[in-house]
């Protein structure tokens, strides 16, 4: 009836797993009784559940990754104290669990951290700064959204029911075969990763589509902000990538479901297949990431120097030149798995080029702020901080790429040290920059500096700590994912890392306050003109929070920095230009179908997991009555009347106006 | 709001000016009916994407028989051809029933669809007795690397037509509830570029396994 699952499934024998699974529990019961106590569920279900405003979906992956970050740091924080005590004895976590936490930390952190935190920016910022009302197809991007919560949420059931993966972040056969892992962890992680990876495949569908053919008009490419060309390039190596990563997948599962022979070690199986195939997934995942980080840094540095990015152009190019040159540096993950010199060199050497358009885009950062009016808010604090970071991050990358120094350094501490390096420096810390620098634009209030200025500096001086005596660790030979380990000279270098981690504590604890005070303290951190920033981009254009439709009227771009170019003009002649002739709108109505798509996924991806046959059969007719209900609608908008587009206008246009006149008398 | 509204050639978010811009950047965003179809190519890349891995798999695994038989030894030449013989004839009916579409002729639309359903499926059973007939001879896919690739490969394809058929039966009954209303017309021109691709994919499949398969 139920398959594999039994009540031996849940950890009643395990106080950590048990007890972490109890607190989420009372958490999220709490947070739903409040909901529901408080009357907000109506509310909750119209305007954001059910959303397919692409500003609600970005700000919901927004929360989504934020919750899951200090879930995954809750592993980081397990993984650190483990390694505190475990110098000649066995810590306080057995190995079978300390091996699942190194797993879920790493899906965490790049499937339902890094992935939807970015996401979640390009959702929000991009229609903004194209000067378009919403993406391609909305509905689609609220189904993207709520594929990637269910994958996560498969990957939190794993803690109470069954267990996680042992295998890492990529679970390499033969260890990941039936024979070698014949629990349900693996096939949490395959699940929950398909899942969400589907969700992944549409968002960049989407966006490629909207960023090609949906722009302001005059909008051409090169007057595109380099946000929309970072979110461009991400999503054609997600559209690119992701299709590999799911036929690989699903090649592992067919192996573990069904007895086939992809990557087993009998029969002809292949294991260095799915080496190739994952990485070859894997690499451009990189930059997925790394690119849409880039582009908020370019924007935050341009917006801070008070200046126009320098180099625009060569930006661009470098963008792209990367976006191609990531399909080419695969094999630099397996370089010691027999490939040969001539392979190596080859793959070695491009690993090495791909540093060049990333240097051409620090030097265009610099340069940017060079001579520049640079303002030190918060988001400026977090790019500052990354061009630091990121410089050695890549440095120790392009030391990797060396096949005879990859030979002493691969699987240490160094490896370890350096893709942190690269991923926190770079992904997280754009991330933050991009959240502190669109938050007023999103809500219309903007957050404290105070505590957003101390969270960065914990962050930054915690990632320090952390992270550089694992470069000396890795140096000295210690290699990554141990449970115990018995030499005296590692010890005072684990017990930094150790401090670091706490310092990064106290950073997210910092964030934590500062959104609970910029809500609390938000009467007079109202901002009425909707550009807070001097900003030279679209998205400052329109009002904070941006109504339903965005624009008003769709602005007309006449400039390589659209909204500097129009308030130049407004500055000069000290008014604002004429009201123009408004319209009604037509929006998409909001939409049930993601969510419930997403519970049908979970349903049939719980049922997967554990075998349960006939609950698979029920969750797949869901899904595809959920189609056949979604397609046969006849309703897909509704209309927002002239008056109330010109009502809601006009209200901005006088806050913006007196600041104008604010700023021509200062 | 009614249908009347949904004939319009705009995408949303548009004001009452319809839009004829190709979404270069000149003229503002793209007609809808072009946003739809570029979504769906986009789709469709990512598809194809996914099959390259799977040949590559293929490719990697074919000679790994580990001493069951080789492909020379299962491909049945005769059931092949009539296999793709149907699949290439209901692409033929798949563009017949987008001109009777075009035309708003119901019966036709509906007729066109029809044949390409049962040809379809005609492929379908066609492939499953190849299938069946492998596992009863004991050479199903857990006998060997090769006829691992080989099914997952194949039969990822069939699974494709299997869903398009789905969409097909979905589509018919669109048409027949809701008649020619122009987004129905655009959701039938995406499952009609669906259908052809199968066949790209199929005929991939046709020169690169069982050609190739039967020489070796």
């Amino acid at each position: 009836m139920f398959g594999k699952l039994s009540w031996d499934a849940i950890p009643l024998d395990q106080p950590i797993p048990l007890g972490a699974s109890v607190i989420v529990a009372l958490v999220l019961c709490a947070v739903l009784a409040w909901v529901v106590a408080k009357g907000y569920f109506p509310y909750l279900w119209r305007e954001w559940l059910t959303s397919v405003d692409h500003k609600r979906i970005g700000i919901m992956y927004c929360v989504l990754a934020l919750v899951m970050l200090v879930r995954g740091f809750i592993d980081a924080l397990m993984m650190r104290s483990q390694q505190a005590l475990a110098f000649n004895a066995p810590g306080y976590l057995p190995p079978e669990h300390y091996d699942q936490i190194f797993s879920a930390h790493g899906t965490i952190m790049i499937f339902f951290v890094a992935m939807p935190f970015l996401i979640g920016l390009m959702n929000f910022a991009v229609p903004l700064q194209l000067g378009v009302r919403d993406v391609a197809f909305p509905t689609l991007n609220s189904v993207g959204f709520w594929l990637t919560a269910a994958g996560a949420l498969l990957v939190n059931v794993s803690l109470f029911v069954g267990e996680f993966a042992r295998t890492g972040w990529l679970p390499f056969p033969p260890l990941s075969e039936l024979k070698y892992s014949p629990g349900v962890g693996v096939d949490y992680y395959l699940w929950s990763l398909q899942i969400s990876g589907i969700g992944t495949l549409m968002t960049g569908i989407n966006f490629v589509t909207t960023i090609l053919k949906m722009r302001a008009p005059g909008m051409n490419y090169m007057r595109m902000p380099v946000f929309c060309w970072t979110a461009l390039a991400s999503s054609l190596l997600i559209v690119a990538a992701f299709p590999v990563l799911t036929a690989t997948l699903a090649m592992l599962l067919l192996d573990r479901y069904v007895g086939f022979h992809f990557f087993t070690n009998t029969a002809g199986g292949n294991p260095m297949l799915f080496m190739n195939l994952i990485w070859a997934w894997g690499h451009p995942e990189v930059y997925i990431l790394a690119l849409p980080a880039f582009g908020i840094y370019s924007e935050v540095v341009a917006c801070f120097s008070s200046k126009p990015l320098f180099g625009y152009r060569s930006m661009v190019i470098a963008t792209l030149a990367i976006c191609l040159i990531s399909f080419t540096v695969w094999l630099h993950h397996f370089f010691t798995m027999g490939p040969g010199g001539d392979v190596n060199g080859f793959f070695g050497i491009m690993s090495m080029i791909i540093a060049v358009p990333t240097g051409v885009k620090i030097f265009n950062w610099l340069f940017t702020m060079y001579g520049g009016r640079v303002r030190m808010h918060t988001p400026m604090l977090w790019a500052v901080g990354f061009m630091v970071t990121f410089v050695i991050g890549g440095m120790t990358g392009v030391l990797l790429a060396m096949p005879p120094a990859d030979f002493v350094l691969h699987n240490s501490l160094f490896l370890v040290a350096h893709f942190h390096n690269v991923i926190i420096g770079a992904v997280l810390f754009g991330a933050f920059a991009g959240y502190n620098y669109w938050f007023p634009k999103a809500f219309g209030f903007s957050l404290d500096e105070r505590l957003g200025k101390a969270a960065f500096w914990f962050w930054f001086v915690g990632f320090y700590v952390a992270f550089m005596p694992l470069y000396v660790l890795g140096l000295e030979g210690m290699t990554r994912r141990m449970q115990h380990f018995s030499r005296p000279e590692w010890y005072p270098w684990v017990l930094i890392a150790g401090v670091g981690a706490l310092l990064i504590l106290c950073g997210i604890a910092l964030q934590a306050a500062q959104l609970i005070v910029s809500i609390r303290t938000r009467a007079r951190r109202r901002d009425p003109t909707g550009d807070p920033w001097d900003g030279r981009t679209l998205e400052w254009a329109t009002s904070s929070p941006p109504p339903i439709y965005n624009f008003a009227v769709l602005p007309n771009v006449e400039h390589e920095e659209p909204y500097w170019g129009m308030k130049a003009k407004a500055r000069e002649a000290l008014r604002m230009s004429a009201e123009p002739r408004y319209e009604a709108i037509e929006m998409p109505r909001n939409s049930p179908t993601g969510f419930i798509t997403a519970f049908f996924a979970v349903i049939t991806g719980f049922s997967l997991i554990w075998h349960i046959w006939w609950l698979v059969v029920l969750g797949l007719a869901g899904a595809y009555a959920t189609f056949v209900v979604f397609a046969w609608r006849d309703v897909v908008e509704f209309e927002i009347p002239a008056e109330e587009v010109a009502r809601l206008d006009r209200a901005n246009r006088v806050a913006r106006a007196a600041a104008l006149q604010e700023g021509a008398t200062t | 709001m009614n249908a009347a509204v949904l004939d319009e050639d705009r995408g949303h978010g548009h004001g009452r000016t319809p839009s004829s811009a190709p979404g270069h950047g000149t003229g503002g965003p793209a007609a809808k009916r072009i946003i739809v179809g570029y979504g769906f190519w986009i789709f469709l890349i990512s598809d194809i994407i996914m099959f390259s891995a799977l040949f590559t798999a293929y490719a990697v695994l074919a000679p790994a028989t580990a001493d069951g038989p080789s492909a020379r030894q299962i491909f049945d030449p005769d059931s092949v051809a009539i296999e793709t013989a149907c699949l290439l004839l209901s692409s033929f009916t798949c563009g017949m029933a987008s001109i009777a579409a075009s035309q708003r002729s119901q019966k036709w639309t509906q007729l066109a669809l029809l044949v390409t359903g049962l040809l379809g499926f005609v492929f379908l059973l066609l492939e499953l007795r190849e299938f069946h007939g492998l596992v009863a001879r004991g050479d199903g896919p857990g006998r060997s690397a090769f006829l691992t690739a080989f099914f997952t490969l194949v039969g990822c394809h069939g699974l494709h037509v299997t869903a398009g058929l789905l969409w097909l039966g979905t589509m018919m009954a669109q048409f027949y509830a809701k008649g020619f209303r122009r987004d129905i017309q655009y959701r039938y021109f995406c499952f009609s570029l669906f259908w052809h691709t199968l066949d790209i994919i199929w005929v991939a499949i046709f020169g690169l396994v069982y050609l190739v398969g039967l020489k070796l």
